[in-house]
């Protein structure tokens, strides 16, 4: 990632170079390998098929976060636009496009280019459309895995569709690679989820303490590997050594925000070129974000016993997948157990899916709490239409309410 | 003690002198391209009119966009804070603060002490703002400060649906060539705006005490635009664009006296 991420803490996190070394490695890996097939897959898309095949998985998404840190992703976009995708579409899709369309990025050269495309609609109906038009442009081969969206309770039947594809997924992955499947070893993958899975979801446990070791922008940063690699030892190793670091802190009494006085729960994609900013605006009032919906959508369950059935049951429960009312409870949740004095939700132009029903959330999380919510605008990586001057007075007349 | 508030904000900067519980001067300019310029300078004028030195003054709260600008000593304080403040000062039983500035507009809930509950803003669009009306009076060759009373006299407002000022303009200049006349496309500016500003301020919980502060506040076909549209009395304070000014220096009043 760009240096506009670096650091948010006031107190470094020492892990920090680990992450960026682990990073590096894997993008140069991707960049340079011979043997090893690349498959571009989205952020909700079930990664440990592709690690147990030996196939790298590139993520557009994580890339177009990194060109937002970066503040290129504009120029990207606006490549994009040229041809004639509209502005209203994905910021992220927008960026992707014009990446391969210039082969340029974050990443020298942009992107390696995919062997095919694996994509996973249980985020937004736009990966589908933005993946078919990746796979015309670089005619390679697509899989589509559908989540039914859940609106009340997930049923039996919409497990057992998700499940078949996950076998059809198999059948594909097969023929792209003329390698086979072994079950064996998607289990020990599996497993390793299942660990980083579980480290993440404690280094992310320790904010809950007074003060909190770190906020959501270190957060942000440090979520790279888990939506990246998890099922490798790599990302196991790394959360190990994180969560020890977190811990250490709160053993020694460091609090990422100096003076910690109010602690926030932020809702939607960090806008990525402002995290600088707006971390230390939060600091400097004394304000610490201390949870988030992001990041803890990767805090998913992953059963040992039966990994598919249980993995399919994952993806079609993440954040974005369920009804309002669940996303509320889930919520509130937060709120409670972080122990917060008020909600930040950033309206993000780019993500409809995430940003449609906020102005209902935010209404039914103060009457339900009674605390305070916020909501500004702005796009996660879009710089074009963020305002820093009026985000401000927002963020700060907000804090000085509370 | 006197104490002063200043307010920057997009388009004119405002100061304020307090003495006790007296607001003893104030000042009002354009604030041009340099706003550090502009807050000093309403300041001295404000102080000139009260007949003070800076340094006579124990406290200086600076508010809108341009605060963190100034190069006086001052506490700076966001101008939600202030407003909802300064309201507060004026009509101690004010709720709800509707501010129709220069180039943005907000609501404000406020409660029985004058602390902010709520708020919502529009700053991305001129639509409903003073900028909005200003580009309709150029498009209809009218002066600004007439069109309140211009539009009191139409029976049958023009209807204007764009939110969108670029777009209202052009439907502006069709109903000009459909015939219809200038007092009817002015009341129908303001509905507009009225209709714009409920759809935001409908976010806030809406009690009945109304306060109308910013420059928009002096126009009163807009106000009884809004007070059809939200079927409540709107309340205009004196000197609607020092709201946020008055609040500053509230504020700086309580710094000066927790200082002693
Ligand atoms: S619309 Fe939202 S969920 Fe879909 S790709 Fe863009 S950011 Fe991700």
């Amino acid at each position: 990632m760009s240096d506009e991420g670096d650091n948010l803490s006031l107190t470094q996190i020492k892990a920090t170079d680990q992450m960026k070394q682990l990073m590096v490695e894997y993008y140069i890996e991707a960049k340079t390998t011979t043997e090893k097939p690349i498959c571009w897959i989205t952020s909700g898309g079930p990664v440990e098929f592709l690690i147990a095949m030996d196939v790298i998985p590139v993520y557009p998404e994580n890339h177009g976060a990194m060109c937002g840190a970066a503040k290129i992703a504009p120029g990207l976009a606006e490549t994009a636009e040229e041809m004639g995708f509209s502005r209203d579409l994905c910021s992220y899709a927008r960026a992707d496009i014009g990446g391969a369309v210039k082969q340029d990025g974050a990443i020298p050269g942009g992107l390696p280019k995919p062997d095919f495309l694996l994509c996973c609609n249980n985020i937004c109906g736009t990966v589908t459309k933005w993946y078919e038009e990746l796979s015309r442009y670089f005619d390679v081969p697509m899989f589509l895995m559908d989540t039914p969206f859940i609106h009340t309770t997930k049923t039996k039947h919409a497990t057992e569709y998700v499940r078949q594809q996950c076998l059809e997924l198999v059948g594909f992955l097969e023929k792209q690679t003329g390698r086979e499947f072994s079950l064996e070893k998607f289990a020990e993958v599996a497993l390793r989820s299942v660990a980083a899975v579980e480290l993440w979801k404690g280094v992310l446990k320790t904010a809950e303490s007074r003060p909190s070791p770190f906020t959501c922008f270190d957060a942000f940063i440090h979520m790279a590997p888990i939506v990246t690699l998890r099922g490798t030892q790599q990302v196991v190793d790394y959360y190990e050594l994180l969560k020890g670091e977190m811990e250490q802190r709160i053993a020694d009494g460091i609090g990422a925000v100096p003076e910690e006085k109010y602690r926030l729960v932020w809702d939607n994609i960090p806008i990525w070129y402002a995290m600088r900013s707006l971390g230390n605006l939060f600091a400097s009032n004394q304000a610490c974000l201390v949870a988030d919906t992001y990041t803890t959508a990767w805090a998913v369950d992953i059963k040992i016993d039966d990994p598919l059935t249980s993995m399919a049951d994952a993806y079609t429960k993440v954040y974005l997948n369920i009804a309002i009312d669940i996303m509320l409870d889930q919520l509130l949740g937060l709120m409670e157990k972080y122990q917060a004095d008020g909600l930040v939700m950033h309206s993000n132009r780019s993500c409809k899916p995430y940003s449609l029903g906020q102005y209902d959330l935010a209404r039914a999380v103060t009457e339900r709490t009674g605390k305070p919510a916020l909501i500004i605008e702005a796009d996660m990586t879009d710089s074009r239409v963020y305002s820093e001057a009026q985000v401000r007075e927002r963020v700060e007349a907000f804090i000085e309410s509370l | 003690m006197p104490v002063a508030g200043v307010d920057i904000g997009s388009l004119t900067a405002k100061a304020v002198v307090m003495d006790g519980n007296e607001m003893i001067a104030r000042s009002l300019i354009p604030t041009g391209h340099n706003s550090r310029e502009a807050g000093r300078r309403a300041l001295e004028l404000a102080l000139e009119e009260a007949g003070l030195k800076e340094s006579e003054v124990d406290a200086v709260v600076a508010t809108g966009y341009g605060r963190l600008a100034v190069d006086f000593e001052a506490e700076r304080v966001t101008e939600i804070t202030c407003h909802a403040r300064g309201a507060h000062f004026m009509h101690p039983d004010t709720r709800t603060v509707i501010d129709l500035g220069g180039q943005d507009s907000k609501a404000i809930a406020i409660d029985e002490r004058g602390k902010v509950l709520d708020f919502v803003m529009n700053d991305k669009c001129s639509a409903g703002t003073g900028r909005f009306l200003e580009v309709m009076a150029h498009a209809l060759e009218i002066e600004l400060d007439d069109m309140g009373e211009l539009s009191l006299g139409s029976k049958s407002p023009a209807s204007i649906s764009s939110v969108c000022t670029v777009f209202a303009e052009s439907e502006v200049v069709s109903r000009v060539a459909e015939g219809a006349s200038k007092v009817d496309i002015v009341a129908g500016i303001h509905q507009a705006i009225a209709s714009r500003v409920y759809a935001m301020a409908a976010r806030i919980p809406i009690e009945t005490k109304i306060l109308m502060t910013g420059g928009v506040a002096r126009n009163i076909g807009v106000v009884r635009a809004l007070e059809a549209k939200f079927s409540r009395e709107i309340c205009v304070p004196e000197m609607p664009q020092h709201t946020g000014a008055l609040g500053a220096s509230v504020i700086a009043r309580e710094k000066a006296a927790a200082a002693v």
